[in-house]
């Protein structure tokens, strides 16, 4: 093939990455930003909510829509609860001690991991997508349903923006993010703040996780790699920066894509991950966020 | 509020102190009772590793149930010369480090006579070494050709599956001639890929054919849509050996970057292991070939010993559970673990084997065998087994997908199998 | 205690003992309690080879190196309080220095071993020079990537490394002699007494680190940075002190690891590694010079012996995890410390 529509190609799979790691490192980064917690089970929580997707695919009679539609509503809502659950029953007994939270999340995905493949089993499953639709162009065939990924990625990501800049919720998050005694102080419920973000952080994920399902598919121990990117996405965007999160999602979703057309992928990631590193050595507060206080 | 988080604390530390009581009886136990298992010598007690959980768990189930299932039979007919046979079975999570762990267990705490059901290649390169070392009979059921490349010890046989080499050199003639010679390989980026790689590279250029475009994939890769350009247009067959969950996905990019006018395609079962095929994701693959060593679906000429391993085992004639229709065996694969036993049991009663005082003995009929009879111990075909190398060598299977079932399209000659011998066992020794 | 006070004394304490550096202070046991508790414990894990069954002298020889491990690993987060997501970089870049010189240079073990040690510590020096000039989650994400990058190195040279499959070590790399004794690696008695020999040096080396100066400049740093700067130290120069003393013998625990199992692959340096250090340390107590071992025992043994019994055991440490973290915060030794016994650090 062309290098341009090779290029094209690249571009587009790059894209697609990008809109699912933004909805999962907006997640984190939400929790991280207004919470200062590392959550090491939020991978589990994308695989959780692809796991539900697949169930709702699966015994959800009609149309592959139908259960889509439906597991892009359960997901996030039982992923939600699960998330309100954990922080209730654990992180809030610790503090939200930063070393602690740590710990207790290694623990989450240990149990969230084992217990999903004692009920869900090792193998990998695959759901239909909602619809069906190969673009052909004349150089290859891409499937419209990676473009509509896109499309509810940047949806979403512009309702969570409105939400948090526009609704009393977000003023809310955001006040409580900038000085919690403060906040506390002028009677900002932060307990019932704390849950909700961690809770809302752990839906993103979910939503995430139900979006890539009929792209890839349902699999135990699909939450690692996610984790991963998530982390860097929101360290390289700068803690806490949602536009900066969305720019380094969008940066490493299209470099990922981009630098495997040159180099052997494995070298491709050897390269992609030092250059993160790189960035981040000499510039530690982020690419994309000019002060940004010291984590 | 102070008060409060003292008070509960030391609730909990009084509960902890129990608990902690708790667990120390939980670690020593086992090991007591260990000890006076180990003392009797009225059974042969055989270790079981098998990948319960990790990246290999898919197969370790049903390692797991073809090796009950082959133990049941052999304790119903009497054992092995007169002793019931027990299995010990741990599991080692797939990872190497655990793997080695494992067979000390059963070295050194259950003190086993052999040790038996490893699969990934990675977890069998970590532990062989160890089992020599423990002077530990070690029998595999993996792929890997590097017990037959001469990696290993005496100690370490595969008497059932037929190693990667043999499986592509055989492949290689019936690929050139009935598929095309022009062959674009995609494999993972990693030893089981790069052992495809080489193997099929030199042996499809043996067979006048030219291989134009080796695409390497690494294992966590979750969608390919971007590696498709690689493939050239001038590409008469595409061998694939994609390992890992993310195949689904995989053969849906295929389809879509292809299209209708694609090459033909080949592929190994590896990949759908555990896997329907009879799934829409799939229906892309209608038409194209796979290897396979023992056919998934029955066919129209099944012979009655695979019927029997079938049953027992509790395997319908699409390879699914009896159960659970939605359940598929790891089929192609899974005879090796039956097929080992049976094995094991043949050099235990050639050797007259009582115990592990005899285990020299056992290792030495193990390599005076030269090969077994196809039958209810070995349903997946007669096998000729070379006792310097410690490598089987059987019938392979070649399948097309036709109406989302694999149908047996040509069986391989054993002798199509053979290569040069490359190590002799028999000269090291114990 | 209050956390303040902690923190005054050990920066007071820390500039008093650089005042008197090299003086006869020098050769005075800070903490003879500690060394005699470590001395008591080093006797027992010496007589437990009698006492244990055949099984468990081997899982303890694996214990102890992997408690080197998380000994490295604890002196940089524990004492000197810097969170790295990486170090399986480490424990797997001294794993293949001293496996990869024995494999192609038939270099013999001792020499294979002092050469991954040399290398190790010019390595985590290297990379503590470049991740040290960040801080906080950022530092995390920095050790995370490079190891991520080692790791992906390791499979991507899989010519020379044997990648994901790995190598084993010729049967010529089990034994080696020295001084005119033979050790023969095959043999368990001689690896266990070879690794608690090591594991010893290691964890006297380690108390007269942590109990010195040095290490109570590591705790100052952890305490309250901006106050020792202003005390007049190089704040910066401490933590690439302890980065590389750290870094240097997870890469011994790695090396151990290789020469005495004979077998090197990608999966040591694995991210699962990295935080099994952290694991072991947060459990058995960061900043506590036992509770590394602790840690690795009690969560290695619960591994061993939950698994045999169920596959479900991964859900019972995650709930294990969760439930010392919630009562025992600061891990087993740290709290018993912080309530009952104050020098026990």
């Amino acid at each position: 093939m062309d290098i341009a529509p090779y290029l094209l190609l690249a571009t587009l799979e790059g894209l697609v990455q990008a809109s699912v790691l933004m909805l999962t490192a907006l997640g984190l980064s939400l929790v991280f930003g207004v919470m200062r917690v590392v959550n090491v089970a939020h991978g589990e929580f994308f695989m959780v909510g692809a796991l539900i997707a697949w169930a709702c695919g699966v015994y959800i009679p009609g149309p592959p829509a139908v259960g889509f539609v439906i597991g892009l509503v359960v997901a996030p809502l039982f992923v939600g609860g699960l998330a309100w659950f954990a922080d209730w029953a654990v992180l809030k007994r610790i503090n939200y001690n930063p070393e602690g939270t740590i710990v207790s999340t290694i623990g989450m995905l240990y149990i969230i991991q084992q217990f999903a493949l004692l009920t869900f089993g090792p193998d990998a499953r695959a759901v239909d997508a909602p619809f069906y639709y190969t673009i052909r162009t004349p150089w290859f065939g891409y499937s419209s349903y990676k473009l509509f990924i896109i499309v509810i990625a940047l949806a979403l990501v512009a309702g969570l923006w409105f939400m948090l800049r526009r609704s009393k919720v977000g003023l809310l998050m955001r006040a409580t993010q900038f000085d919690k005694e403060t906040a506390q102080n002028f009677g900002i419920p932060v307990d019932k703040v704390y849950s909700a973000v961690f809770a809302i952080g752990a839906m993103l994920a979910a939503i995430g996780g139900v979006l890539v399902v009929p792209n890839q598919q349902a699999h135990y121990l699909m939450g690692t790699d996610p984790l991963l990117l998530s982390f860097v996405v929101v360290i390289v965007g700068g803690l806490g920066s949602i536009p900066g999160t969305i720019a380094a999602a969008v940066l490493i979703g299209l470099s990922d894509g981009l630098l495997s057309v040159f180099f052997s992928p494995t070298l491709a990631k050897i390269v992609s991950t030092l250059l993160v590193a790189i960035v981040l050595v000499f510039k530690p507060q982020g690419l994309f966020s000019g002060k940004g206080a010291r984590a | 509020m102070k008060k409060d988080i003292v008070s509960q604390s030391s609730l909990s530390r009084r509960s902890l102190l129990r608990g902690a009581a708790g667990a120390g009886l939980l670690l020593s136990a086992p090991g007591l009772i260990g000890r006076a298992h180990a003392q009797s010598g009225d059974a042969i007690r055989l270790g079981a590793p098998f990948h319960r959980t990790g990246i290999g768990a898919s197969y370790g189930r049903w390692y797991e149930r073809t090796a009950n299932a082959a133990l049941q039979l052999i304790n119903e007919q009497g054992g092995i010369n007169g002793m019931p046979v027990e299995m010990i079975v741990e599991d080692d999570g797939t990872d190497p480090k655990r793997g080695v762990e494992v067979m000390e267990k059963f070295a050194t705490e259950h003190k086993v006579d052999a040790v038996f059901g490893h699969l990934y290649s990675h977890v069998v390169a970590a532990t062989a070494p160890r089992a020599g070392e423990l002077k530990m009979p070690y029998f595999l059921c993996s792929e890997a050709h590097t017990l037959a490349s001469g990696a290993f010890s005496r100690y370490c046989f595969q008497p059932s599956i037929t190693d990667v080499k043999s499986q592509v050199v055989s492949m290689a003639p019936w690929i050139s001639n009935n598929l095309g010679k022009k062959i674009t390989l995609i494999y993972p980026d990693f030893n089981f890929g790069y052992d495809h790689r080489d193997n099929m590279t030199a042996a499809i250029e043996a067979q006048g054919g030219e291989v134009v475009a080796s695409i390497a994939i690494p294992p966590t890769e979750t969608s390919f849509t971007r590696y498709m350009p690689k493939i050239p247009f001038n590409t008469e067959a595409i061998y694939h050996v994609m390992v890992g969950p993310a195949v689904l996905t995989f053969v849906k990019e295929l389809g879509e970057h292809l299209g209708k006018n694609r090459p033909e395609i080949f592929g190994f079962i590896d990949s759908l292991e555990g896997v329907d095929m009879n799934i829409p994701q799939l229906e892309y693959l209608e038409g194209t070939y796979f290897w396979e060593a023992m056919p998934r679906y029955a066919q129209a000429n099944q012979t009655e010993f695979d019927k029997f391993f079938r049953e027992k085992v509790g395997v319908d004639s699409n390879g699914a559970s009896l159960d659970d229709p939605k359940d598929i065996a790891t089929y192609a694969h899974m005879f090796s673990v039956w097929e080992t036993l049976f094995a094991m049991k043949a050099a235990m009663e050639k050797a007259d084997y009582k115990g592990p005082d005899q285990k020299i003995d056992f290792l030495e009929a193990m390599e005076s065998i030269t090969g077994f009879e196809e039958s209810n111990e070995f349903p997946q075909g007669d096998k000729l087994f070379n006792g310097k190398t410690h490598q089987s060598f059987g019938h392979q299977n070649i399948s097309k997908v036709t109406d989302g079932k694999l149908d047996v399209v040509y069986r391989t000659t054993i002798e199509e199998t053979l290569y040069p011998d490359e190590t002799d066992y028999t000269q090291m020794s114990f | 205690m209050s956390l303040h006070s902690t923190e005054i004394s050990s920066v007071k304490a820390a500039k008093a003992a650089e005042a008197e550096k090299g003086k006869d202070r020098f050769m005075i046991i800070h903490n003879g309690r500690l060394f005699a508790l470590s001395l008591a414990t080093l006797s027992v894990l010496f007589v437990l080879q009698f006492a244990l069954s055949d099984y468990l002298v081997l899982a303890l020889t694996r214990i102890l190196i992997m408690s080197i491990f998380a000994m490295g690993y604890n002196m940089l987060m524990g004492y000197t309080g810097l969170l790295s997501l990486g170090h399986a970089m480490f424990f797997g870049f001294g794993l293949y220095a001293a496996g990869l010189s024995s494999y192609y240079f038939g270099t013999s073990l001792p020499v294979s071993f002092v050469i991954a040690i040399a290398t190790s510590l010019v390595f985590s020096f290297i990379i503590g020079l470049l991740a040290l000039r960040t801080e906080g989650v950022s530092f995390m994400i920095v050790t995370l990537m490079f190891a991520q990058a080692a790791y992906l190195a390791t499979l991507y040279f899989s010519k020379i490394t044997g990648g994901d499959q790995g190598l084993t070590l010729p049967t010529d790399a089990r034994s080696f002699s020295l001084l005119g004794a033979n050790f023969d690696m095959t043999s368990d008695v001689v690896r266990f007494n070879l690794a608690f020999g090591i594991f010893a040096v290691v964890l006297i080396f380690f108390f007269f680190v942590t109990q010195g100066p040095l290490g109570r400049l590591f705790t100052a740093v952890r305490e309250n940075e901006p106050r020792t700067q202003m005390l007049g130290f190089d704040t910066y120069r401490v933590r690439l002190a302890a980065f590389t003393l750290s870094g240097t013998v997870c890469g011994l625990a790695g090396a151990l690891y290789a020469l005495m199992f004979g077998y090197i692959g990608s999966a040591f340096a694995g991210f699962h590694y990295s935080i099994e250090a952290l694991l072991f340390t947060l459990v058995g107590g960061p900043g506590t010079l036992l509770g590394p071992l602790l840690g690795t025992g009690i969560m290695t043994m619960l591994i061993d012996r939950l698994s045999g019994i169920t596959t479900a055991y991964l859900i019972i440490i995650g709930i294990i995890l969760i439930v010392v973290n919630m009562w025992f915060p600061k891990g087993i030794l740290g709290t018993i410390r912080e309530r009952w016994v104050p020098w026990l650090k």
